[in-house]
């Protein structure tokens, strides 16, 4: 397909992956370019300044300890889209490893493992992560392996579905025909071809585990203080609401505009790629 | 239908058994001493005492033999005692659990009726400005975070225009209605107005996916060569929409709502903490903070006990509306 071609495509047929898209790159360039655009260090306190609306060299105003609240939400970027990443690599790397090979081998280990898969899409995902965060302590490392966890079942249900139905291909059918062994025509015959629906769910999980984890950080078993993490930011916000609401306001709006570039991009993306997974 | 009940009871044994040995393990896998953790420095200064509370809560005993009581317990309704308050679990969590349905179920009934309105209307419309608004609304619904979407409405509508309480729960709700019986309509405005801010915040996010999914079911169903008959027999379009299209364009709708409900059981807990609403989803929360193990497995174990029963009553439901759904 010509770049022309592609363009008018996305322009005209596909314009959210372009929205999306758009509002994702912008927050990497600023989240790649904090130390360069921050005018502050995002934990300096300056306690004569405390809960500032847009002041002088504060351009979204100060928090309880006089910090930027700006640079704060800069480098809040790296986190969010760090946890986003991540989560989204644990979920989707274990959960297609479980789909696979159940898939792949059937039998008594598929239905282990799906009956597992089931056990855990019975505890709500968010309760699920709650658990394991208790469970291993607090903390954004802790938060990311709780996020990707709760999500594995998704994606093992999402791969063991689509190797499936790629198994009785006859491409499939003649790799083993001519005698490949089940591990190679899995690796080489079946993991391409149901690779598409997996980036197209992770792309729109993206947002879901920022708004996860960040959900987590709100409740106090995320980031620590000082971290500038959005949903801390947010959670030591309210206490300010009525005095200085802008403290909790701006840190939503990012998680919001970060989220938002996630799931229409997403969307977009499954729009192009698979729109049977169209809900 | 009978015969299908007792064999979907049947195989929820199976479920029920993982999520309970999936929460045991979870918080008893936790790295380090359980007693210090939950006890602090103090408990660990004075092996005696370790000794003890372990004996007391068992935790000296080989891990399957820890499960295996932990699950005769739970069948006999025990999920142990508070490590805080003594109390027993159960009855700790049968206090918060009515606060907490009645912030789910209103917030399902935000979901359901402003997502299937929203869904049929845009569909009914389609490509006009409502639809047009209506499914960018739902993208934005999508990525809204409740707590914030929360905290802007309670600083809206409670602190800078008084309109609603800021927090907490006004009246329970249940009891209210009662009260109506006997003609005192103060306590349901009292707790109605309580309930407005959590329970929209809660729902709306879901009323977002309820749309999207009402639409594009309502898109498929309105091409149906029935839906051309209905029209062709001279029905008014209202009667075409909502009682030959609808109703079959609500089957699909009503499977995500049984996994929404999971969805706000679980959001309940963030929702809880923004508006101070006394439900289970803060007492986890406090019994996380507070290191009170057998309170946050109790709490987990019942949520999922609640979502699995809640699925198995929209599988239910299908035969209700769709009777072409055989119960085999």
């Amino acid at each position: 397909m010509s770049r022309k071609k592609l363009w008018r495509l996305l322009t005209s047929k596909h314009p959210r992956i372009l929205v999306g898209g758009s509002v994702l790159l912008t927050v990497i360039i600023l989240a790649i370019s904090a130390p360069l655009l921050a005018p502050h260090s995002p934990i300096e306190q300056n306690l004569r300044l405390s809960l500032r609306n847009r002041t002088e060299g504060y351009p979204l105003g100060t928090d309880e300890f006089g910090r930027c609240i700006f640079s704060r939400i800069l480098y809040g970027a790296r986190i969010s889209l760090q946890v986003g990443v991540v989560a989204v690599g644990i979920g989707a790397f274990i959960g297609g490893l479980i789909g696979l090979m159940a898939g792949v081998y059937g039998g008594v280990l598929e239905s282990v493992l799906m009956r597992l898969m089931d056990v855990m899409l019975a505890i709500p995902g968010i309760l699920l992560a709650i658990a394991i965060v208790a469970a291993l302590g607090p903390g954004m490392l802790n938060v990311m392996l709780a996020v990707g966890i709760s999500s594995v079942p998704s994606y093992a249900r999402l791969v063991r579905g689509s190797v499936l139905s790629v198994r009785e291909k006859e491409y499939v059918e003649a790799a083993q025909a001519v005698g490949a062994p089940t591990g190679h025509v899995a690796r080489r015959h079946i993991l391409p071809n149901v690779m598409a629906p997996v980036l197209v769910v992770a792309s729109m999980q993206m947002g879901s585990a920022i708004l996860a984890a960040a959900g987590l950080s709100f409740i106090g078993l995320g980031a620590q203080a000082p971290t500038p993490e959005w949903g801390a930011m947010l959670s030591r916000g309210r206490e300010f609401l009525r005095i200085a609401p802008h403290v909790a306001t701006y840190p939503g709006l990012a998680i919001f505009i970060t989220v938002m570039g996630f799931n229409f991009f997403g969307d977009g993306l499954r729009d192009l790629l698979d729109p049977r997974l169209k809900t | 239908m009978f015969e299908y009940v007792i064999r979907r009871l049947v195989h929820l044994v199976p479920v029920v058994l993982g999520v309970s040995l999936m929460v045991f393990l979870i918080m008893h896998l936790t790295p380090g001493d359980p007693v210090a953790l939950m006890f602090g420095l103090d408990a660990a200064a004075d092996p005696a005492l370790m000794e003890s509370i372990r004996g007391e809560l068992g935790l000296d005993r080989p891990l399957h033999v820890q499960y295996l009581r932990f699950l005769g317990n739970l069948a006999r309704g025990d999920l142990g005692r508070s490590l805080r308050t003594r109390d027993t679990v159960t009855s700790e969590i049968a206090a918060r659990l009515p606060a907490t349905m009645e912030l789910a179920v209103s917030a399902m009934v935000v979901a359901i009726v402003v997502g299937v309105l929203a869904g049929v209307l845009s569909a009914a419309y389609r490509n006009s400005a409502f639809d047009y608004v209506t499914t960018v609304g739902a993208l934005f619904g999508a990525s809204m975070p409740a707590f914030w979407f929360g905290l802007m409405l309670m600083f809206t509508l409670a602190v800078k225009y008084p309109v609603f309480p800021v927090s907490g729960r006004g009246f329970p709700l249940v009891s209210a209605l009662l009260l109506v019986f006997q003609g005192q309509f103060t306590q349901l405005a009292k707790a109605a107005s309580h309930l407005v801010l959590p329970a929209v915040t809660l729902g709306l996010p879901s009323a977002a996916l309820v749309a999207r999914l009402t639409r594009s079911s309502m898109l498929e169903v309105l091409g149906q060569d029935y839906v051309r008959t209905a029209r062709s027999k001279g029905l008014a379009e209202r009667t075409v929409l909502y009682r030959h299209a609808l109703k079959n364009a609500l089957i699909p709708v009503i499977t995500v709502l049984g996994l929404q409900f999971g969805f706000l059981l679980g959001g309940a807990v963030i929702t809880e903490s923004v508006f101070a609403w006394p439900g289970v989803g803060r007492l986890v929360i406090q019994a996380i903070q507070q290191r009170d193990y057998p309170l946050v497995q109790g709490n987990v174990m019942i949520i999922a006990l609640v979502f699995v029963g809640i699925n198995l009553l929209v599988d239910l439901t299908y035969g209700l509306l769709d009777p072409r759904v055989r119960y085999r």
